[in-house]
């Protein structure tokens, strides 16, 4: 029987010929990746565990970017013991304060390949599927259980397809794509599930764009969301890795749990209304909703290429009075590839805020939080009550060109539109 | 495993309870598990933390525990000495963290409709059986994995692996 790249990729890490979907594996885990705010929970259970030092230093990957820099007192402490750690444990990857959201740093920085597992103390770790990787979240307690031995267990998912066909139209982004997605499916639609995302659609897409895509799988119970590897991706790779990988490609005689069939062409913008990721609308059934704040940024849409269609809006125009626009930079090589473009320039002059690469507005513990009553439109990936700050607030997501086309007009605006 | 029951009072929440609600953003900084209880459900009922008595037992709809991988959300609910969670589904990062902390999640389709506020509920982990001492009503939940049953009677993974360390 044929096997999806989750059941190839989970039967290479368990040592095993052939594992189906169903079968609970024990894995060794490639990459085992830290964010600021999970990381202390893990060393402790590590530690609780009986074991003292991590199973290979040059395996774990500690990023600090959820509070970067320290906001506050308690965050500084995180930090600062985290940094203890990794001199006590020898580990070769710390990427500070001054790195960006894990999500994009642990690519640029070669440390995802196609083919790997990839396991992170935080539920976006799904994003590095969009390079080929098996990439999935777990908690602080099964990450200390990684830290003590550098294995996992594993339920092997079932895989729903998503086929993407045609040409995208203009001003309609991945995020789209994948906001439409999220409608069809359902917040929970994929619990256990992989997403594997294929077509012509995902082909003709950036790096950037699908992992977009991957990022968001999550948000439908998902475990992992997975793109096979193609000279896009190679691309992106050879410049950062040393190449010793395999690609990993699902048999034509895969078998797939469902296939959902999205006509890219038919597509219009999206928006996820309050308080689901899954409560998507066409933008035309939203337009017109006055905002108080807009965000572009995050893991899901703070790449080169979210900036430049945001400056592209915003270049020779202004943010409306009544909005703030916060751009956070999803880490310091898109802040330097923006630098260096002009588009921080343009951003700035329009009246944006623009901030050194974090998690920023994204998860409401750091900047641009949202008071009682308040509206704010990002380009994020979670519109949960109380997400931004107030539980009082109303959180909408959409692409970043929605997003600066609305932060232009105050109210939410079709890019075409304005 | 004779000793594995949980009894306790029902505090009923709907579906897609994310972990945003269970311990909101700002509390991630937090590594105190007691710090973390004072916040348990805060962004559904403020008062939870006062109100929930030891041993009781949070109901939840479908996708209990969605959206981010924080555990705690898990954390807070044992700390404030939940004793289980039972569901009509969980969301999976939840669901590995509950378990691993030996705290019992429990899927039990038709838990929702079948449980008011405040009915006394009566868990037998190894029959797979919540009964509401309230109605008389029985129900059964997905009997867990056998690798699940060994972590929560050891009192969850840390536990676990601190005694099985050479098996894992």
């Amino acid at each position: 029987m044929g096997k999806t790249v989750s059941e190839k990729i989970l039967s290479r890490a368990s040592g095993n010929e052939e594992v189906s979907a169903g079968e609970i594996v024990k894995a060794n885990v490639d990459i085992a990746m830290m964010p600021d705010l999970t990381t202390i929970l893990a060393v402790n259970a590590m530690k609780a565990m009986g074991v003292q030092k991590v199973w290979d230093n040059e395996k774990v990957v500690i990023i600090l970017d959820h509070v970067a820099p320290a906001s506050t007192l308690m965050a500084a402490e995180v930090h600062r013991d985290i940094r203890v750690f990794v001199k006590e444990q020898g580990l070769k990857h710390l990427y500070d304060v001054n790195s960006g959201v894990c999500h994009q740093v642990l690519p640029e920085k070669g440390h995802v390949k196609p083919g790997r597992l990839v396991i992170g103390a935080d539920s976006h770790t799904c994003t590095h599927g969009a390079f080929g990787a098996f990439a999935t979240g777990v908690g602080s307690t099964d990450m200390g259980a990684i830290l003590a031995t550098g294995k996992t267990w594993l339920r092997v998912p079932e895989t729903i397809k998503v086929v993407v066909d045609g040409k995208l139209p203009d001003w309609v982004a991945p995020k789209d794509v994948i906001l439409y997605t999220a409608g069809q499916i359902g917040a929970d639609g994929a619990t256990y599930n992989a997403l594997e995302f294929t077509g012509e659609t995902i082909k003709d897409m950036s790096v950037s764009g699908r992992m977009t895509l991957c990022n968001m799988a999550i948000e439908m119970g998902g475990k992992a969301g997975i793109i096979e590897p193609d000279d896009k991706t190679f691309e992106f790779l050879n410049e950062r890795t040393d190449g010793n990988y395999t690609p990993v490609h699902a048999d034509d005689n895969a078998v797939y749990r469902s296939t959902l069939n999205v006509d890219a062409e038919a597509l219009e913008p999206q928006i996820a209304c309050p308080h689901k990721v899954d409560n998507v609308k066409p933008i035309g059934e939203v337009a017109g909703l006055k905002i108080n704040q807009a965000f572009v940024g995050s893991c899901t849409n703070g790449r080169l290429e979210d900036l430049e269609v945001a400056a592209s809006i915003l270049q020779g125009r202004h943010v409306h009075p009544g909005v703030r626009l916060l751009v956070v930079p999803a880490s310091s090589e898109v802040y330097l590839q923006a630098l260096d473009s002009g588009v921080i320039q343009d951003l700035v002059e329009a009246g944006a805020i623009f901030s050194n690469p974090s998690c920023g507005a994204c998860f409401g513990g750091h900047i641009g939080l949202l008071a009682p009553g308040e509206v704010g439109l990002t380009s994020s990936n979670r519109n949960f009550k109380g997400r931004q700050g107030s539980p009082e607030a109303l959180v909408y997501l959409a692409s970043p060109a929605v997003t600066a086309a609305s932060a232009v007009t105050g109210v939410v605006t079709h890019p075409r539109d304005i | 495993m004779s000793a594995m029951k949980v009894k306790g009072n029902a505090w009923k929440f709907g579906d897609d309870v994310n972990t945003d609600l269970i311990v909101p953003g700002k509390y991630l900084e937090l590594v105190d598990p007691y710090e973390m209880a004072k916040h348990a459900m805060e962004g559904v009922d403020p008062e939870f933390p006062e109100k929930v008595a030891e041993g009781d037992i949070v109901v939840g709809g479908t996708n209990f525990g969605c959206g981010s991988s924080r555990e705690h959300a898990a954390i807070a609910l044992k700390y404030v000495r939940v004793g289980a969670v039972v569901a009509e589904s969980f969301a999976r990062i939840f669901y590995r963290n509950a378990i691993n902390l030996g705290l019992p999640a429990l899927e039990c389709p038709g838990i929702a409709d079948a449980v008011s506020e405040g009915d006394e509920l009566e868990i037998d982990l190894t029959g797979s059986k919540v009964v509401n001492v309230t109605t008389g009503k029985e129900l059964e939940f997905m009997p867990l994995p056998e690798f699940m049953v060994e972590v929560l009677t050891e009192g969850g993974l840390v536990p676990y692996l601190k005694k099985n360390m050479e098996k894992w």
